[in-house]
């Protein structure tokens, strides 16, 4: 038999920590929100990766203070001499095959990574909830369009969409967000419809139309707020994926092309480094993503669990 | 079961149909078969070229045509060097089926054990690691893990121990010279393999540990430990065999994407199997290679989808296919 370790102030569920027991005698009940933001912080690592995201995005906004060149691609005598430094500590990251200091474009290159993530997170959000808001309140046209759009996309793999959409439209980071925007709004979409679905039934949502509210009231005001989690916590992995997708498309060569710099062009210009004195290429821009999509899933870990106090159980 | 498994099938032609319109006017559009040629000196190769592809006639007329010589069999040859489209196809199925069999075998031998072991002991340290690990692995681009292990196992490691070869190769499936089921095989295929199943035992072992958690916490599973069963009884055959029918309709289903899904690990490994022969296809505006493509992967993706349902009406006694 397994022994059960001691019961500590820490396994119990927040509302019933002893603050939380005395605050029902007198003081004022807590909202939501507090509730909320008391779950999460409970959750250490989602807190840990919250500060960790904060300073990736402080580095990229405040990037041409920080870098210690600028981001410039003219070639000088002095960039010729600079090639392939190791890393030392005026070159934290070392410099390239032209003498680039590579510390100055992965700051700059998180710029493009980072904004690409929140843009089409946002986009595919934002586009994604309405859809499905739509589909899963009135069914119908919406809801046949949509679902017929999902088994187009289960044939049709994503990066021949991806690319396809590239060669078209370009490689400017603004159109890879479209791009991405454009394929990722359908999971969203179908997430959301499921909801609405099941929220439809809900005895509340019968009572504002019986009294009156419209379809847009009850869609928007009543249902939406109670599935601003389960949205928020995809809206946050979508951040993730869009970061590791776009990474995966320029290194083929279908993403961000030059003169833009993303993480992923970074990997797909140093692939002939593998193996060689300047392997440190390949390292840095990698780590630089995958800390940051680390930290983006913990903090969508974090996020459901304090959204949903019932899957914490796992 | 027969008549679910027909319906099925019977409805996926229409949805393969308009796939097959989107990608035929989209490879259209935006590639040039004769785009290689541009650099020649004489100007009627062009024009040769523009008449052997029918590039003059205009998009319909090219895509009834393809569709009525596809259906019938005939389904042509490459655009760039002329190969017998359905050689080409075989040939890079089996490269890939080769990866996608010892991909999967091994990432569901490690997942499967790795998901007992964190929810039998749920918390412990094995468990936080296993956690911690899969979150990584989820979070990293494969291609990104590939070049590091290319970097560190095939060039770093022996350059630190001062062997005279690699003990790992990152190139193709054989050696020159070589062939068939051998040590040079192995070597080859162990760093693609890796690197296509960390993302997969990652997110498997996070299935099977939530699903063996659900189980272990049931009531039946209680019973059978109340009239004495050994640990391990109640574990491996009430317990996993419960917790399997999950997971094994998602492997059907993420098999199935993976026939078109390692385009990455191919191109970085010079493996000569579907990814590639995507690649080729794409950047040439080989309609001709494209679109069969398209059809043997969506194809895969659907049988194994149905396969998924098929599995969990077999397993699972209370869903009941209609």
């Amino acid at each position: 038999m397994t022994q059960l370790p001691p019961l500590q102030m820490d396994d119990l569920p927040p509302e019933l920590t002893p603050d939380l027991i005395e605050s029902t005698g007198g003081a004022p009940p807590r909202s939501q929100g507090r509730l909320f933001l008391r779950r999460f912080l409970h959750h250490r690592v989602a807190v840990a990766a919250a500060t960790v995201l904060l300073l990736l995005f402080a580095s990229a906004i405040f990037a041409p203070l920080l870098a210690p060149e600028s981001l410039s691609t003219s070639i000088t005598a002095e960039s010729i001499l600079n090639q392939n430094k190791p890393p030392s500590a005026e070159h934290w990251f070392g410099t390239d095959e032209i003498g680039r200091d590579q510390f100055t474009r992965i700051l700059f290159a998180g710029r493009v990574s980072l904004s690409l993530g929140l843009s089409v997170a946002l986009l595919s959000t934002v586009l994604g909830t309405l859809i499905g808001a739509l589909a899963g309140y009135f069914g119908g046209v919406v809801d046949q369009v949509l679902m017929r759009f999902t088994d187009l996309w289960l044939v049709i793999p994503s990066i021949v969409v991806l690319a396809l959409a590239q060669k078209r439209f370009g490689g400017r980071p603004v159109t890879i967000v479209f791009i991405l925007s454009f394929l990722f709004w359908q999971s969203i979409a179908r997430v959301v419809r499921g909801l609405f679905l099941s929220l439809k039934e809900k005895e509340y949502v019968e009572a504002a139309r019986a009294s009156g509210a419209s379809s847009l009231r009850v869609m928007f005001r009543h249902m939406l707020p109670n599935i601003v989690g389960p949205i928020l916590v995809n809206a946050t992995l979508v951040v993730g994926t869009a970061i590791v997708t776009e990474s995966t498309l320029s290194f083929l060569a279908f993403g961000i092309r030059p003169p833009d710099v993303s993480w992923g062009t970074m990997l797909f210009d140093a692939k002939s480094a593998v193996g060689n004195s300047n392997a440190y290429l390949i390292y840095f821009p990698g780590l630089a993503l995958l800390l940051t999509v680390l930290a983006v899933n913990f903090l969508g870990d974090g996020l459901r669990d304090a959204f949903d106090p019932q899957s914490q159980k796992h | 079961m027969l008549a679910f498994v027909i319906r099925r099938i019977a409805l996926s032609i229409p949805v393969l149909l308009v796939a097959s319109v989107v990608v035929f006017v989209g490879v259209s559009a935006t590639s040039d078969p004769t785009a290689r040629l541009r650099f020649s000196r004489d100007p009627g190769v062009i024009r040769a070229e523009t008449e052997r592809l029918g590039l003059d006639k205009p998009v319909t007329t090219r895509y009834v045509k393809w569709l009525s010589s596809f259906s019938k069999g005939e389904w042509g040859q490459s655009f760039v060097d002329r190969e017998a489209v359905t050689k080409k196809i075989r040939r890079s199925l089996w490269t890939t089926l080769q990866l996608v069999f010892f991909g999967v075998t091994i990432s569901a031998l490690i997942a499967i054990a790795v998901g007992i072991y964190s929810a039998t002991r749920q918390y412990s340290l094995g468990d936080v690691v296993f956690t911690g690990a899969s979150f990584v692995g989820l979070s990293m681009p494969p291609f990104w893990f590939g070049l590091i292990m290319i970097d560190l196992v095939t060039f770093k490691l022996p350059r630190a121990m001062g062997w005279d070869s690699t003990p790992l190769y990152s190139i193709g499936l054989h050696s020159s010279g070589q062939s068939g089921f051998n040590l040079d095989y192995l070597r080859h295929l162990a760093l693609p393999v890796a690197t296509l199943a960390v993302q997969i035992i990652a997110s498997w072992s996070r299935y099977q540990r939530s699903s063996m958690l659900d189980v272990m916490g049931s009531d039946y599973i209680r019973t059978a430990k109340a009239k004495g069963l050994s640990r391990w009884r109640v574990v491996l055959k009430h317990g996993l065999r419960n917790a399997l029918i999950p997971l094994v309709t998602i492997m059907a289903v993420d098999i199935g994407l993976l026939f078109a899904g390692l385009v990455v690990t191919e191109q970085i490994f010079a493996l000569p199997g579907m990814g590639r022969v995507f690649i080729r296809a794409l950047e040439n505006g080989d309609t001709n290679v494209m679109l069969p493509w398209l059809m043997v992967t969506a194809a895969f993706v659907i049988a194994f989808n149905l396969l998924a349902d098929v599995l969990y009406g077999l397993l699972d006694p209370r869903i009941r296919l209609a």
